[in-house]
């Protein structure tokens, strides 16, 4: 995979935004997800957030959100978003390019 | 009002466009709280189409809206808009209008698993709130499906989600869509299918080198709705301009008025001159003396204290001076009293449908009592036969509104008899017609003048002879022998 060899830990800075509709299926899945994701990398200083956009709908506009649950995450300067129930734990690190736990030194 | 004009009216609140005549298409405007799908090919015309619903709101009814776009950033439809005269930016920082900017996004993006667009839902909603709308509009749907490329039964339940929430709320909706080509499935994704109460397909059709737009009714739910294309235009200042044309009743009055043709020996013909509110059509081979009869026409209304104006498509504003005053005709002292109006224009200077605007908005200006166009033939030779037939009706029905006498031309291809084209397509709308044919009588030339058909009135059936000289036209006696007009052929020979 191409972001594979450029993997950084989740650091000091860097943003997790998660934006989900209410209490859809879909969102309480990603919710899950995301937790299991946050046990899983190196989830030192980095800042994380779960915004509804059924309550805050400038915050979705300010963000250009179309689809829910939509991962957003923001790392020195680069923003990268994953759209859909964040399911495929794997598929979703090497795309943010996030080194899971134990696999780098 | 007739009971079944209540019941629509009850069931159906109607949102207008304010394109004219469009709404007349439609029965008065869409049905409030419906959404409508408008496909058109690229550059047909749905984003000026789309973007006009919501000004025209904001102008014309004092309904606010909200544009959703999905294909460029807020800021490039404000610039792109700017040349129809619509100041969205302003619009905006008053609060009448508001965007939803739901173009792509410059981030690097993956899409796995379920997901929903409740996300641009409730910023549309949110929108909707800000400026307390009535109007949405949603352009285009295409690219929303290109976005989430991969998804399109997602896209399908969402939309349809999305459309439902929106009409529940009282909102009229308008969604574009593109469509692949002119006259195949009616939208790609075929949206219509899940998401449209109403359907109005946009055309922009090239036939013989010349583009012709068109706005069709697809569907009309619930809804009576006029059916086939009409013509329209995009102006600028002013967007989408529809031409009326089906819309069109013969509601006309007609009045017993006569007026001069400025020829009295031709008014005599005729029965004691035309009327008032019709439109005569003068045939004729080239050098017969169409435009003679058309100076005569415009000096005689002048002369009678009337306002003339005059179309002219073959000839040049010095070359109508030159002759008229060869005629003895002041074209120079008409104009300079405010009395006459000359506007020359090339035929291929514009389509058919601008043509006609430019006359209706002259027209609507200068006021005129009678009005002449020389030629529709020259007119003609740019459009297709169906444009060319659209644009008479409007151009007939447009000056009997008006309550004006009018004159049209129309030269006939061979010299001696003979029928044109445009003979054929105009003898049914128009109320009288007057041929000029040039006349062989043993080895001379004569021009001859009949006055084949004169609606609501006797006239002469006679042929009479007549002689130009540089005081006009001379209207002389009837040919003894009745020679043959649509063949030329003198009777002498054929017997």
């Amino acid at each position: 995979m191409v972001h594979a060899d450029k993997a950084t830990p989740l650091v000091t800075g860097s943003v997790l935004r998660l934006y989900v509709a209410g209490n859809s299926a879909s969102s309480r899945q990603a919710v899950q997800n995301l937790k299991r994701l946050q046990m899983l990398i190196k989830a030192e200083g980095g800042h994380v957030e779960i915004i509804d956009v059924l309550a805050n709908p400038e915050l979705a506009e300010k963000d250009s959100i179309l689809a829910t649950p939509t991962l957003c995450y923001e790392h020195s300067g680069r923003h990268r978003r994953i759209v859909g129930d964040l399911s495929d734990t794997k598929k979703i690190l090497v795309f943010l390019g996030i080194e899971m736990k134990g696999t780098a030194a | 009002m007739t009971s079944q004009e209540i019941d629509a009216a009850d069931v159906l609140d109607r949102v207008k466009t304010g394109v004219k005549a469009f709404d007349d298409l439609v029965m008065g405007g869409f049905p409030r709280a419906r959404t409508t799908v408008v496909g058109g090919t690229p550059g047909s015309g749905k984003t000026v189409f789309a973007t006009q619903f919501l000004v025209h709101g904001i102008t014309m009814f004092g309904e606010r809206g909200v544009l959703v776009t999905f294909e460029e950033p807020p800021r490039d439809i404000e610039a792109n808009m700017r040349s129809f005269g619509w100041d969205l930016r302003r619009w905006r920082e008053q609060g009448a209008l508001a965007f939803v900017d739901a173009s792509p996004p410059a981030n690097d993006e993956l899409v796995i698993g379920d997901f929903d667009l409740a996300g641009l839902l409730a910023r549309i909603q949110h929108a909707v709130k800000t400026v307390n709308a009535r109007r949405v509009v949603l352009d285009s749907l295409t690219q929303l499906f290109d976005h989430f490329i991969g998804e399109p039964k997602i896209l399908r339940r969402e939309l349809f989600h999305i459309s439902s929430a929106l009409k529940k709320s009282g909102l009229t909706v308008l969604m574009t869509a593109e469509r692949n080509s002119e006259y195949g499935e009616i939208t790609r994704h075929r949206l219509e299918e899940f998401v449209a109460d109403n359907v109005v397909i946009l055309r922009n059709v090239l036939q013989r080198e010349k583009r012709r737009r068109t706005i069709e009714v697809l569907k009309m739910r619930g809804s009576h709705h006029a059916e086939g294309e009409a013509p329209f235009t995009l102006v600028a200042n002013q967007g989408v301009v529809a031409v009326p044309l089906s819309s069109l009743r013969l509601e006309q009055q007609s009045s017993m008025v006569r007026v001069t043709s400025g020829n009295p020996a031709i008014d005599e013909m005729c029965g004691g001159g035309f009327f008032r509110d019709s439109v005569t059509l003068v045939s004729g081979a080239t050098g017969t003396g169409k435009t003679l009869l058309v100076t005569n026409f415009l000096a005689g209304g002048v002369a009678a204290g009337e306002k003339a104006i005059l179309f002219g498509y073959e000839e040049s504003k010095g070359q109508l001076f030159r002759n008229a005053s060869g005629w003895g005709v002041d074209f120079a002292k008409m104009q300079e009293d405010g009395r006459l109006k000359i506007i020359c224009l090339y035929p291929e200077a514009q389509g058919l449908p601008d043509h006609l605007l430019t006359i209706e908005s002259l027209v609507d200006e200068f006021r005129p009592n009678r009005i002449a166009i020389d030629s529709l033939s020259a007119l003609e030779r740019i459009a297709p036969d169906t444009g060319f037939r659209e644009f008479l009706i409007s151009l007939t029905s447009f000056i009997k509104k008006r309550e004006i006498a009018g004159l049209c031309t129309a030269t006939s291809k061979s010299l001696i008899g003979g029928e044109s084209a445009s003979e054929q397509h105009i003898s049914t709308l128009t109320d009288s017609i007057i041929l000029l044919r040039y006349i062989q009588e043993h080895d001379t030339m004569h021009r001859g003048l009949m006055v084949l058909k004169m609606r609501g009135s006797e006239h002469a059936k006679e042929i009479r002879r007549f002689t130009i000289d540089s005081r006009g036209m001379h209207l002389g006696e009837p040919f003894a022998d009745a020679p043959n007009v649509f063949t030329g052929t003198d009777n002498d020979f054929t017997r």
